[in-house]
């Protein structure tokens, strides 16, 4: 059997080692195809996706809308800024709006977790979570986990650093799920402020020296600071948070080991990394970009093409 | 559930080496002919194949996998998708002379597939088709084979299977399956 044991795509809580797997390889197949001179496929030509962003995105909203491209499929767009959820309208109504066109699949971003898991609760359509407030980011974590595997063929064994906001962080919380199904260690770093309590729990290592951190790492994901999400102050500035936790150069030359830099994006270029870090050999940034347009080309194409059981 | 013997490796391999023959017959002195091995069931018989023609003609043929998962037509009538295969065309298909190599033509709608997926690789000058079974009377599309190791009269019923040493079988074996699932 070939299938998912899902027929949406809300969490990688929820999901089997063997679906994340089942992910991996078939993106390995579409890596392929997107390389190639003709990089399309005719798979979804009767498929229509909705993007339904509530809350600002780019390259997240670009890859997906290049994967469904990629893979035939017809692709419309929502942003909330210039729709009707300003003049109040429901977020089912909206959807079921969109749906009423014959839409298959909702692709969507919310600033409220469980947005998703409520949306496909209550419609027929397939559901993709893109990141519901600090919750998941399921398929973030799902290109985090490729790009590792394709460095180093496999994720098993290996220690992964989150360092950065994790309080914050919905990228952290669907890593920290990914990884651990797939066999790696993982640590969280960042100021204390910014790491929730009960950490432990989740199996997760908890450290505050992010040189300790990368010297006990593989792979480093640095998580970029958020500083839209944050009311409150928690750190004095940002130029402490680079001087204590942002990664250089020298740091990392100072490590006896070599690394992996890995980063969501967008960068706040000097203060988590610096330039030298960003575009040095150590990053592989822009192979995540690369691998998230794979990736969601096989989460998407395994959802559609998975019947109602 | 019946089963009969279509082929057995004696048979088979007298096969390869007729279909062989007929390749070079066409094929003789060109540079330009390739052969692509549709996946995942046609691939062990593309090899065979290569490796007996360049046994004969001493002439290196360029081999390659072409796997179809992406552009099947049954996406949306399957209850699960399929798992794709490995694609691996390490060279440029245009204006060469393409020989795809599949073990069973049944409905042609593979065949459909693959010429569909291979413009992907160029634009080809010429496409042969070359198939170990040829199951007669049950196509979908008009596609025929240019090179056909066996014709069978089959039903819709009936499942055909080939079993390859590479793959792990006994014996190389063609086998007839009276069987309740039909085959796509």
């Amino acid at each position: 059997m070939s299938q998912l044991s899902k027929r949406h795509l809300i969490g990688i809580k929820g999901l089997t080692e063997r679906d994340l797997h089942k992910i991996l390889d078939t993106a390995d197949q579409f890596k392929q195809i997107i390389n190639r001179p003709i990089k399309k496929v005719p798979t979804l030509r009767d498929f229509t996706i909705a993007n339904v962003f509530f809350e600002n995105s780019t390259r997240t909203r670009l890859s997906f809308e290049l994967a469904e491209k990629r893979l035939s499929a017809d692709v419309i767009n929502f942003s909330a800024s210039n729709s009707s959820v300003k003049k109040g309208e429901t977020l089912l109504d909206t959807v079921n709006n969109i749906l009423s066109m014959k839409v298959d699949m909702v692709v969507m971003r919310h600033s409220s977790p469980g947005a998703p898991r409520f949306l496909a609760d209550h419609i027929d359509a397939h559901v993709v979570n893109a990141g519901d407030g600090a919750h998941e980011h399921p398929t973030q974590a799902l290109l985090d986990s490729y790009s590792i595997r394709e460095k180093f063929g496999d994720v098993s064994g290996r220690k992964v650093a989150i360092i950065g906001d994790i309080l914050h962080s919905r990228v952290a919380l669907s890593n920290i799920f990914a990884l651990q199904m797939l066999g790696a260690e993982v640590m969280v770093c960042g100021p204390k402020t910014l790491i929730p309590r009960h950490m432990e729990a989740l199996g997760v290592k908890v450290e505050l020296d992010v040189r300790k951190a990368l010297q006990w790492c593989d792979v480093a994901n640095v998580l970029r600071i958020q500083l839209e999400r944050q009311q409150l102050k928690y750190f004095p500035s940002l130029r402490e948070y680079s001087n204590y936790f942002g990664i250089n150069k020298g740091l990392l030359d100072s490590l006896d080991k070599e690394i992996l830099i890995m980063h969501p994006g967008p960068i706040n270029r000097g203060v988590e990394l610096t330039s030298d870090v960003a575009d040095s050999g150590h990053s592989i940034i822009l192979d995540q970009v690369e691998n998230g347009v794979a990736v969601r080309m096989a989460v998407i194409y395994l959802l559609a093409g998975r019947r109602a059981s | 559930m019946q089963k009969r013997k279509i082929l057995d490796g004696q048979l088979l391999e007298i096969t390869v080496a007729r279909l062989t023959q007929e390749i070079i017959e066409n094929h003789e002195g060109s540079q330009d002919t390739v052969i692509l091995g549709l996946q995942p069931r046609g691939t062990i018989l593309a090899e065979r194949i290569r490796a007996s023609v360049e046994k004969q003609t001493g002439q290196d043929v360029p081999l390659g996998y072409l796997d179809i998962t992406f552009y099947r037509d049954d996406f949306r009538t399957r209850r699960n998708p399929l798992s794709a295969n490995q694609t691996k065309v390490p060279f440029s298909l245009e204006n060469k002379q393409v020989i795809l190599v599949d073990d069973v033509l049944y409905t042609g709608r593979s065949t459909r597939a693959a010429l569909d997926a291979l413009l992907a690789f160029g634009r080809p000058k010429k496409v042969e088709l070359l198939v170990l079974i040829d199951r007669k009377y049950v196509r979908d599309l008009p596609v025929e084979a240019n090179y056909i190791g066996k014709q069978v009269n089959t039903i819709v019923s009936q499942h055909i299977d080939v079993q390859w040493v590479e793959d792990g079988a006994s014996e190389d074996a063609i086998w007839l399956f009276e069987s309740k699932e039909t085959e796509q």
